[in-house]
Parts: C-alpha cells; structure tokens; sequence
C-alpha cells in the first residue's frame, strides 16, 4: 500500500453536515463516536469545523428543499479527494418523510454518496462498522 | 588562521538552515512532542489516543490534498503568507540549537531581540493569511490574534528585560548562557522566576492553545485564522506551529534556566499540556485583562527586583 493512501485513509477529518430537516438523532450517535467509549482519534479520525480541512462529509437528515443549493456549494467547496457518507435513514433513503412535500430530493440524488449507514438511528457501532468498510473500499480490497 | 572557502560556510548554513538543527530536525522533535500532546490529552480524557505517526500522516495526507482558494482573496497573500510564517519559525529555531548546541562561534550580539521578533512573524503572517481569505469567520479570528499579540507582547519583553539586567547588559545567547553557567541560572533567583511564568503564559499565548486559542476556537468560529487554508498550505500552518512548540520552550530554557537539555523540555512540555488539558477557553477582554493588568504587573515587579539584585 502506498504512503499517499495509508496517509488519505489512516487521518480521515470528518464534516458533519446537517442537510436541513433532522431530528438530531443521528448528530447526536456521530457526537458520541468522539466520546472515551468509542474514541475514533485512535484511528486518526477528528472532526473539524471548516469544510475546507475535511476529508469526509457525514450527511444526516432529510434534505429540505431550501437545503440543496447549500448543501451542493458546501460539496463544492471541499477540498478533493473527499468522501460522502450518508449517516441515517432519513439520509440514505428518506426514511419517513419520502412523500414529504419540503423534502423532495433524497441526498444521492444531490451528492455523489459513497457509502450508506442505515438506522434511526444507527448505533455508533453500526458508523465504525461502516468507516471501515468504506476504508477497506478505498484501499481497494473486496 | 586557516581561509575557509566561502562556498565552504554557504555550504554549513544550508546545512544548518534545512537539515540539522533547522528544518527537519525541529520538525521531528516538533511531531514527537505534537504526538505526546495528543496522547496525553487523550490519556487525560480517558480515551486511548492516537498511534505515534498520527502527527507526521496527517502532514502527509493535507499535502496531497488539493488547495481551494476562496474567489474574493487576495491570492499573493494568502499564499505567501504560510511559508513567511514558518522560515521564521525555521531560523529561530536554528539560532536556538546552534547557540545551545554549538557552544564557541555561532550567534552575534542582538540575536536575543533577533529572535523575539522572529518569534512574533508567524502569528503575524497568520493574521495577514486569514485576513486575505476574505472569510468574515476568519477575520474575527484574525481580529482576536491581534489582539491577543498585542496583550502577551507587552508581559513578554518586560520578562526578557530580566536576564538582560541580572547579566548586566548581554544581548548574546551563548554569553547568556555561558554567565548562567558561572553563576546560576536566573529562574533560581526570584525575579528571574516570576518572569519566567510571565514568560511561560505568553508562551502558551504564542503557541495558542487552550485557554488562549479564541484565534482558531474550533467550537464557536470554525478553527478560525486556519478556516480558509486547505491542503499543503495548511499543512506548512500546522508544522509552523509544531516547530514553535520546540522554538518556544527552547528560547525559555536559553534564557532563563540556563541552556536546553532534554529533561528542561519535557518539563516545559508537561507544563503546556496540562495547561491546555486542565482550562477552559477565556475570552480575549479575559486574556487582554489577564496579560496587561496580571502578568505586566508581576514582570515589571520581576524587573524592579532585578535592578535591586534580587
């Protein structure tokens, strides 16, 4: 494996992005990956507060109408190489608001997802099972 | 005497300037204590932290990223600006090493103000960086960093007066050193001790880090100066500030407690960490308050007990 990929996949800072409608649920299970219990920063993994330093958009809640345009110039702004992982149902699918009239888009249709971590939300087991097989992804392992 | 060819001594300072004891070897010391750092702090938290490569992976991995520039900056700036901030960062502490490292000919006389004022261009290319971007979170941070050199300033060289005054009048780090070492290291007396925490707070304020990191706060304006900086040219952010957290502590141990060793350090080191793991962040009224009525206060006393010869 080279350097450039261990280096892209073993210091991965993650955005946390609110798509608009969102009962905080899912903000709240990715906030509890940061606490002792399950402390991502052994594997290099911190969040950060500007879009620009991110390697990875965590999308969580249905995307609201007013919410696209934002939620496409954020993408647009990060620095490349960056993933996009969809934390939620409301996010993977749309969860109970699929025939909501202010949530017409779901987030794939918006944001080139790369992987989809179900559940209302999901464990924060089920997000570090997800981080790993997206990393296993991206090293090219199947 | 024997002629050294010019090519020669060029050929020693770019030795001395990039390899050892400038660049690379301040960005190793710098990346293990940066990793000491944040396994202290996580050890504190009780969490298990990160493996020791963290640091160096992280660099690594920016500076394959690509850089965004923000449509309304000011392009010069925003990328001269880091790599102004850290060969600064790079001489100062090369003129630190040498003169603790080399002991005979390295140094002039008035590198001590030299360095203090090499000291204080990353914190202002740091401001003119994020005032470039154009950011309106960047320009609070940037506003905040003002400030904030502005308050630790002043405490600053008021406790670098001190050993100029205890050591009658020397400018030169290997001569401050050198009278250290014939008549005791100025921390053990009690004016050279009350600016020594003078110095150790305004350290801390340097480094900015908690309780004086209301530049980048993280929490409240989204890291702040650094908001706008991606990629390679927030990787040279980030190891400008790494290398002044061994320049720093370095400086300190030269001038008030009598030439580096690597115990010195760690204490040094232990006493930011803990420092950072045991505040909250203060406001910058609280930390201007702070600097100029406490910490002023205390160094001039420091400075009227060395003229009396305490």
């Amino acid at each position: 494996m080279s350097l450039k990929l261990k280096a892209l996949t073993k210091s991965i800072w993650v955005y946390h992005l609110c798509a608009g409608g969102s009962c905080n649920n899912c903000d709240i299970e990715i906030l509890d990956l940061l606490t002792p219990r399950y402390d991502v920063e052994r594997f290099g993994i911190m969040l950060v507060g500007s879009i620009k330093h991110a390697d990875a958009i965590l999308v969580t809640g249905s995307l609201t109408r007013k919410a696209v345009e934002c939620v496409k110039r954020v993408y647009e702004q990060a620095a490349k190489p960056c993933v996009v992982i969809a934390i939620g149902a409301c996010a993977c699918g749309q969860g109970m608001f699929a025939n909501g009239p202010n949530t017409p888009d779901p987030v794939d249709s918006v944001l080139p997802v790369d992987i989809y971590i179900p559940g209302c939300p999901p464990k924060p087991e089920a997000m570090i099972l997800g981080i790993v097989k997206l990393i296993g992804k991206l090293r090219g392992k199947k | 005497m024997e002629e050294v060819s010019p090519v020669k001594i060029m050929l020693k300072h770019l030795f001395n300037f990039i390899i050892f004891p400038g660049f690379l070897f301040t960005a190793v010391v710098g990346l293990a204590a940066s990793w000491i750092d944040r396994k202290v702090t996580a050890r504190v938290q009780w969490r298990v932290g990160p493996p020791w490569y963290q640091p160096f992976i992280d660099l690594v991995k920016l500076s394959i990223k690509e850089i965004t520039v923000p449509k309304g900056a000011s392009k010069p700036v925003f990328f001269m600006a880091p790599f102004i901030g850290l060969s600064a960062v790079i001489l100062s502490s090369t003129f630190l090493w040498l003169a603790n490292l080399e002991l005979g000919a390295s140094g002039f006389t008035g590198d001590l103000i030299v360095i203090l004022y090499l000291l204080t261009i990353p914190s202002i290319m740091l401001i003119l960086g994020a005032s470039a971007s154009g950011n309106p979170l960047a320009a609070v941070g940037a506003s905040r960093e003002i400030k904030l050199l502005l308050a630790y300033e002043l405490p600053f060289v008021f406790a670098l007066v001190v050993p100029i005054i205890k050591s009658n009048g020397l400018l030169k780090l290997q001569d401050l050193i050198a009278f250290q070492a014939a008549n005791g290291a100025f921390a053990s007396n009690i004016s050279g001790f009350l600016a020594m925490i003078v110095a150790i707070f305004c350290m801390q304020a340097k480094l900015g880090l908690v309780p004086f990191d209301m530049a980048e706060a993280e929490t409240e304006i989204m890291a702040g100066v650094y908001i706008e900086y991606s990629g390679i040219l927030l990787a040279i952010l980030k190891l400008t500030k790494i290398m002044a957290m061994v320049a720093l502590p370095l400086f300190l141990s030269t001038v008030f407690w009598g030439g580096f060793s690597i115990w010195k350090y760690v204490v040094l080191l232990v006493i930011i960490i803990l420092m950072r793991n045991t505040n909250p962040r203060v406001r910058i009224d609280q930390a201007l308050r702070f600097f100029w009525k406490k910490m002023t206060f205390v160094a001039i006393i420091a400075v009227l007990l060395a003229m009396i010869g305490m």
